[in-house]
């Protein structure tokens, strides 16, 4: 079993952030690898499996966040969570206005 | 070893293990516990995870006819904390480390979690903090629920421990098991009290803060006869306790072997001794402990026992097993007294500012209807099964009389078109538990069978004390000049009007005032079952002509105090040559 590591810098997008509802849809597709997935801001590294430790961030829109990812399928999670908050934006709006970043 | 001091509220002597009953209330207390009852603690947070899992899941299924939205994701959101294992290892950490209980890790951290949340500036993420209370209410109501389950299904003896007990958590006390009572909160008539001495189990109340000074499994004495409760005692301490409990039940014995004799005063006259019961069951105690009837059947604690709406079914046979132990002697059956510190399963009261001058009793009764006739229906079946009367409670005028007394008639009316047989002259009575009915009761005579004072009422509405207010419990006494002027007054008007007359209160059961009720005319008295034989002992003790003049004494005294003193000397002269 190769140990592969990958990792992404992604940006919360959604106008509402990561409040529960996305915390929970990105616990649930981070639970769906086998790898590690950490997550984390200026401050926390947290468990991307956690939806305690995941709403917890507290990220609001335009928060950057790290997220790696260390095992056998690290790659396809990076790929697939980096899809989920910044292309799928957790199937939510963006601001209003067209306010983009900060 | 700690002593703590409160008040005696029920006889006897308690030795046993600790079980603590939190309150319904979700606030949970500090408590430690033993280092290796930590492993039952943690196995007790995992197990709450996993049933709180399982209801939500359930609850989910439920859901998925109805549209997607947001209670949808509410739900899945909250499962997904439930399986969240970094927060159920955070929790057992906490029990583990600080060896707390289950329940207190889980309030605490989902409480830190929450007020993470509400430090955040962004409002939709800040109100998320209400969802982690929901779970934090999830896994309690787990947690507790098994508790209080527990208290029904127990397995070895215990004393039970709580900050305040409510008539509901007592009425599904385990009476085989549980031996004794304490709590932090209450008076002589609080219901903690009142159900211990109908249980006939050791009762210490007003401890202050001694749920947070004991743990699950440690070891307590309640004395019920000092008001005190030893935690932890050491063992000269257990064996000087079990030789005084040993005396108790000697005394006990004593006075059981009195159980034949007639209740008659020294001087002939003869005083009829009733029970006042909660259930069925108790109709044997009753007549076990030399009680002539049932003077006060609570029907109340119906609703209180069970998880539903009793039914008229339900009504009726406890109503006809009360009778198949009493046969031809009388049974009150008193309406149920709901509301104030009492509820029905459905909580239907909304949250009063003033719930004992609010609706209760008979005004809740007369506001529902349905409930209200159900149980008269039942009554009135079982009224020719055996002496069954029917008392109404907290009259407090006329109209109010007037109002059940129809209802009642209504009722007979339908059961004549059943073509159900009742006892068409079933007495009717009412008690007189409020100054106002007091005050009318001349008027009230004309239109009853009989009188029962209820003297709990009656002193907490004169003298405006609440009876299970620590802070002001000191003014609550049945001795107070203005409760005694009232009490002549009802015993008059009885007399005057020829009804019946009897007394149920707590009065009744407490030594130092029989001589003065039989002194002010009451012939008969009904009480707790296991204090029948002291009081019949007391009664056999005495002369009414000392009793008149005693009482002609102290309807002269002024002060609650001096009358107190009085009657406690005059008591104790008479109890020394009695025990």
């Amino acid at each position: 079993m190769t140990k592969g590591e990958c990792q992404a810098d992604v940006e919360i997008k959604n106008a509402d952030g990561l409040h529960m509802r996305p915390a929970m849809q990105f616990v649930d597709v981070a639970s769906a690898y086998e790898s590690e997935i950490t997550v984390s801001n200026t401050e926390d590294s947290v468990d991307g499996k956690s939806i305690m430790q995941m709403s917890m961030l507290a990220a609001t829109c335009g928060t950057k966040l790290r997220i790696v990812a260390e095992g056998t399928d690290a790659e396809q999670a990076i790929t697939a969570l980096q899809e989920l908050v910044e292309d799928r934006m957790f199937d939510e709006p963006p601001p209003k206005g067209k306010k983009k970043k900060k | 070893m700690e002593i703590k001091k409160g008040i005696a509220v029920s006889p006897g002597i308690a030795i046993a293990k600790a079980l603590i009953m939190d309150s319904e209330d979700y606030r949970i207390p500090r408590r430690s516990i033993k280092s290796a009852s930590r492993i039952t603690e943690i196995q007790r947070v995992r197990n709450a995870f996993k049933d709180a899992g399982a209801e939500l899941a359930k609850l989910e299924a439920a859901q998925d006819e109805i549209e997607e939205g947001k209670i949808k994701d509410i739900f899945a959101v909250h499962s997904r904390f439930l399986r969240d294992r970094s927060l159920r290892k955070r929790i057992t950490d906490l029990v583990h480390s600080q060896s707390v209980t289950a329940e207190y890790a889980v309030s605490t951290t989902l409480r830190e979690i929450a007020s993470h949340f509400t430090k955040v500036k962004d409002p939709y993420i800040n109100e998320r903090a209400a969802d982690i209370y929901d779970i934090e209410r999830r896994l309690l109501r787990q947690l507790l629920g098994r508790k209080r389950a527990d208290v029904e299904h127990l397995t070895e003896e215990v004393a039970v421990v709580a900050r305040e007990l409510s008539p509901t958590q007592t009425a599904g006390f385990d009476r085989k098991f549980v031996k004794g009572i304490a709590s932090d909160a209450g008076g002589r008539t609080s219901h903690a009290a009142i159900v211990a001495r109908s249980l006939g189990i050791p009762a210490v109340v007003a401890l202050e803060d001694l749920t947070e000074n004991i743990s699950a499994e440690d070891t307590v004495i309640i004395d019920g006869n000092r008001g005190i409760v030893v935690v932890n005692p050491n063992e000269e301490t257990v064996r000087q306790y079990e030789e005084f409990s040993h005396e108790f039940v000697e005394l006990e014995h004593k006075l059981d072997t009195i159980r034949e004799k007639p209740a008659v005063t020294r001087d002939g006259t003869k005083i009829t001794l009733l029970g006042n019961i909660e259930f069925p069951d108790e109709a044997e105690l009753v007549l076990e402990k030399g009680g002539e009837g049932i003077g006060l059947y609570r029907t109340e604690f119906l609703y209180l026992n069970s998880e539903t709406e009793p039914t008229e079914e339900d009504h009726y046979e406890a109503y006809a097993e009360t009778v198949e132990v009493l046969r031809d002697r009388p049974i009150i059956i008193r309406t149920v007294d709901l509301g104030a510190d009492k509820y029905t399963q459905d909580k239907r009261f909304a949250r009063e500012p003033n719930p004992f001058l609010g609706l209760r009793s008979i005004r809740f009764c007369l506001q529902n209807l349905m409930m209200f006739k159900t149980q008269l229906h039942a009554i009135l079946r079982a009224s020719v099964l055996g002496n069954i009367k029917i008392m109404f409670p907290l009259i407090t005028n006329l109209q109010e009389l007037m109002q059940a007394k129809m209802i009642l008639r209504d009722v007979m009316e339908d059961l004549d078109e059943e073509s159900i047989p009742y006892n068409k002259n079933v007495p009717i009575g009412i008690m007189i538990e409020t100054p106002s009915s007091a005050l009318t009761a001349f008027t009230l005579a004309r239109d009853v069978g009989f009188f029962s004072i209820g003297t709990n009422d009656l002193t907490q509405y004169t003298l405006a004390v609440d009876r299970g207010n620590e802070l002001v419990s000191a003014l609550y006494s049945s001795a107070d000049p203005a409760v005694l002027r009232l009490i002549r007054t009802i015993i008059q008007d009885a007399h005057k009007a020829r009804i019946d007359l009897s007394l149920c209160g707590e009065m009744a059961s407490e030594p130092e005032y029989i001589m003065l009720l039989l002194g002010m005319g009451v012939r008969t008295i009904s009480l707790a079952p296991p204090m029948l034989p002291e009081i019949k002992q007391v009664i056999r003790s005495v002369t009414l002509e000392d009793c008149n003049n005693l009482a002609r004494k102290v309807l002269t005294m002024n002060s609650e105090r001096q009358i107190s003193n009085y009657l406690r000397d005059a008591t104790r002269k008479i109890l020394s040559e009695a025990f």
